[in-house]
């Protein structure tokens, strides 16, 4: 912990993330931050907008207010358009902000990586090529020279660098095995492996111990903490089992209905009596 | 070992193209005896170069695109107009004249090829941008329609002097010999499979098993359908132009969506996402269908003349064999699978296993094998 102790560099900041889905609000207004070399979690009840705020940081949606800095760099930026400029505009920021809106393949090559809560593996393909396939954007290559076999040398470089991943990640043996035919945890683990190929500077994990038993999770702990330290990442996860969340994370943030609701060190989350209350609920709420 | 197999399987290649190459000088020899036989070899595999630009975008981009037979009159007019010799053109346009402008425009055939397929693939990218921007069975109606328009612009009278109309255009200049025929095709088809096994062919498939996952590797999902879909309309262009270079003569009606339908069925059957089966597949329709001429005949028994046999009965036969296959093999008959030389030696060594299967179940005629094959359907409606 001690790298976060003095003058932390900002990898992600989010300023008044609002998402609205018709009259639905799954975001509202959330603010955070994260540094460099932290884990931080994002935790709520289910349908607490978490994933929703995932989605706008890796441009998935578009979020209807708000701004997304990356390494001090704005990569989301909406003027809320239309009805929603009445409801947004003057309460939150009074000065209209410019659009940025980057496509999830730009995200990604700024050095975003992420997985999903619902595996999205490459199904059909095997273990090596989906690993192979997240290597494809960083090659010089163009259709021509890959047709022609002109990038050789190129081709063997990202070869290499799959077979050197999937060897650190313990996956080399299966890697002519079809993904969906692993069992569910090794689907996980490729995923974050696939995501660790695109050479990611921040990775963000979507529930990564769901559907896991306890030994797993445990194992998972170590693994998080040692894929920080050895590709030097800044993880933010969203992540329901406790145990996980409490041990590793350097700061959470709680979600409720859209909004935050608590922020502070797994201590004083765990005394918190809003994050209490939402995960609980109170006899009077109930009753409604 | 390994090494071992590897030499063995190029020494099989090189015997296979061997055959090929002299069943082909054969030909070439004897291409008056055998006429028949080599146009219908001769279609399917220009079929087959379509059939497997349809297959890049199908089976492997996961678009559904039905606009096939749209750029491939795209690449047989370009390829009439730039090829038809220039003293035979007056007789060509003999009713509404030949328009200046095309009038001593000539280049060779393979040029002609090129460019047939540059025209396609820069149509392919103009209708790409508002069509790939919808899914599956829209995309499929909205290529559809493009395709109809680009028929009906080549019919439309205004380009009378262009196109000819409905008149057609006739005297393009065959192939000058049969290797060139079937190299043409098979050199579109290596290049495409070289494409599909490189970085490229790896990004089209992670698109095809899930965008969002895709574009979480990078990957501008808009750039590489577009990509997928002016690859694929080249080479659909380029078939088009050796389809004109066959036929010689060709019009507007050839390019109807029944085209479309005849490489989409070659697609289907020779299975989704597989080369060899996309070959296979044109193939055995193109020739199938010419075997099939057996039914259209009237068939006469001992004096009986046998009912149904009458011309057009064939296509109730061939559509009956293709509902049987897509019942019974709903895969296509190479699944996703490509040829190679371990499963065809695979195949050959089961065979003696198969039959023995069959005739053990032949002796349990009732009863017995009904659970396992409705429990075999149901497998294969998942895998479906």
């Amino acid at each position: 912990m001690s790298n976060i102790a003095k003058t932390p560099i900002n990898v992600l900041h989010m300023q008044d993330i609002t998402m609205q889905f018709g009259g639905v609000v799954a975001v509202n207004g959330l603010t955070l931050d994260v540094n460099q070399g932290e884990i931080v979690a994002l935790i709520g009840p289910n349908g607490a907008g978490k994933t929703t705020a995932f989605n706008c940081v890796t441009g998935i949606y578009e979020p209807t207010f708000g701004q997304v800095d990356f390494m001090g760099e704005t990569i989301l930026s909406n003027t809320p358009k239309g009805k929603m400029k009445k409801t947004y505009l003057g309460e939150v920021s009074p000065r209209p902000i410019p659009i940025i809106s980057s496509t999830p393949d730009v995200i990604t090559k700024k050095g975003i990586a992420r997985t999903f809560q619902n595996i999205r593996l490459f199904g059909q393909l095997t273990v090596f090529d989906n690993v192979l396939i997240a290597k494809h954007m960083r090659a010089k290559q163009n259709v021509f020279s890959a047709t022609l076999r002109l990038n050789r040398k190129e081709e063997e470089r990202m070869r290499a660098e799959t077979t050197a991943l999937l060897e650190e990640q313990n996956l080399l043996h299966l890697k002519d095995e079809i993904a969906t035919s692993l069992p569910y945890g090794l689907q996980r683990r490729l995923e974050i492996a696939r995501a660790l190929a695109t050479e990611p500077k921040f990775l963000l994990l979507d529930e990564p111990a769901a559907g896991m038993n306890p030994q797993e999770t445990q194992e998972l702990t170590d693994f998080i903490k040692q894929i920080r330290d050895s590709y030097h990442l800044t993880v933010f996860m969203i992540e329901h089992h406790m145990d996980l969340v409490m041990q590793i994370s350097d700061r959470i943030y709680v979600l409720d209905f859209g909004k935050l609701i608590a922020h502070g060190t797994p201590e004083d989350i765990q005394n918190n009596e809003r994050v209490i209350e939402a995960y609980l609920g109170v006899s009077d709420d109930a009753e409604d | 070992m390994k090494k071992n197999a590897v030499s063995k399987n190029k020494l099989y290649t090189l015997a296979a193209l061997l055959v090929i190459i002299v069943l082909l000088a054969f030909l070439q020899a004897n291409s008056a005896q055998y006429s028949y036989q080599i146009s219908i070899l001769e279609r399917s595999a220009i079929y087959a170069v379509v059939a497997v630009s349809m297959n890049l975008l199908t089976g492997f981009t996961g678009l559904f695109s039905l606009g096939q037979a749209g750029f491939m009159a795209i690449g047989a007019y370009t390829v009439a107009i730039l090829t038809i010799p220039v003293d035979s053109r007056a007789s060509v346009y003999y009713v509404n004249g030949i328009s200046p402008a095309i009038a001593n425009l000539h280049c060779p055939y393979w040029l002609a090829l090129i460019i047939a397929g540059i025209l396609a693939a820069a149509l392919a990218a103009l209708i790409g941008i508002p069509v790939l921007r919808l899914k599956s069975d829209y995309l499929a109606i909205a290529t559809l329609g493009f395709s109809e328009i680009i028929r009906a612009v080549i019919a439309a009278p205004q380009l009378d002097r262009i196109t000819n109309g409905s008149y057609g255009l006739k005297s393009i200049p065959g192939f000058p010999n049969l290797f060139i025929a079937f190299g043409l095709p098979a050199l579109c088809i290596l290049l495409m499979v070289l494409l599909i096994n490189s970085s490229y062919g790896r990004a089209f498939k992670a698109l095809r098993e899930d965008e969002v996952a895709a574009q979480a590797m990078g990957l501008n999902l808009f750039r590489y359908k577009e990509l997928a879909f002016i690859i694929s309309s080249f080479f659909t262009g380029v078939g088009g132009g050796l389809l004109a270079i066959f036929m010689r003569s060709i019009d507007s009606k050839t390019f109807s969506i029944n085209l479309t339908y005849d490489i989409l069925l070659i697609v289907v059957l020779g299975g989704i996402g597989s080369i060899t089966g996309s070959v296979i597949g044109s193939f055995l329709v193109t020739a199938g269908r010419e075997w099939l001429r057996f039914f259209d005949n009237p068939l006469v028994i001992g004096g009986f003349v046998v009912p149904l046999f009458r011309s057009g009965f064939r296509m109730v036969i061939f559509s009956i064999l293709l509902m049987m296959v897509v019942l019974f093999y709903r895969r296509g008959i190479m699944g996703s699978n490509e040829f190679s030389w371990e499963g065809l030696g695979r195949l050959i060594r089961s065979i003696p296993s198969r039959i023995k299967r069959k005739s053990k179940a032949q002796k349990h005629p009732a009863g017995i094998p009904l659970c396992p094959e409705s429990m075999d359907d149901s497998k294969k409606g998942d895998n479906a």
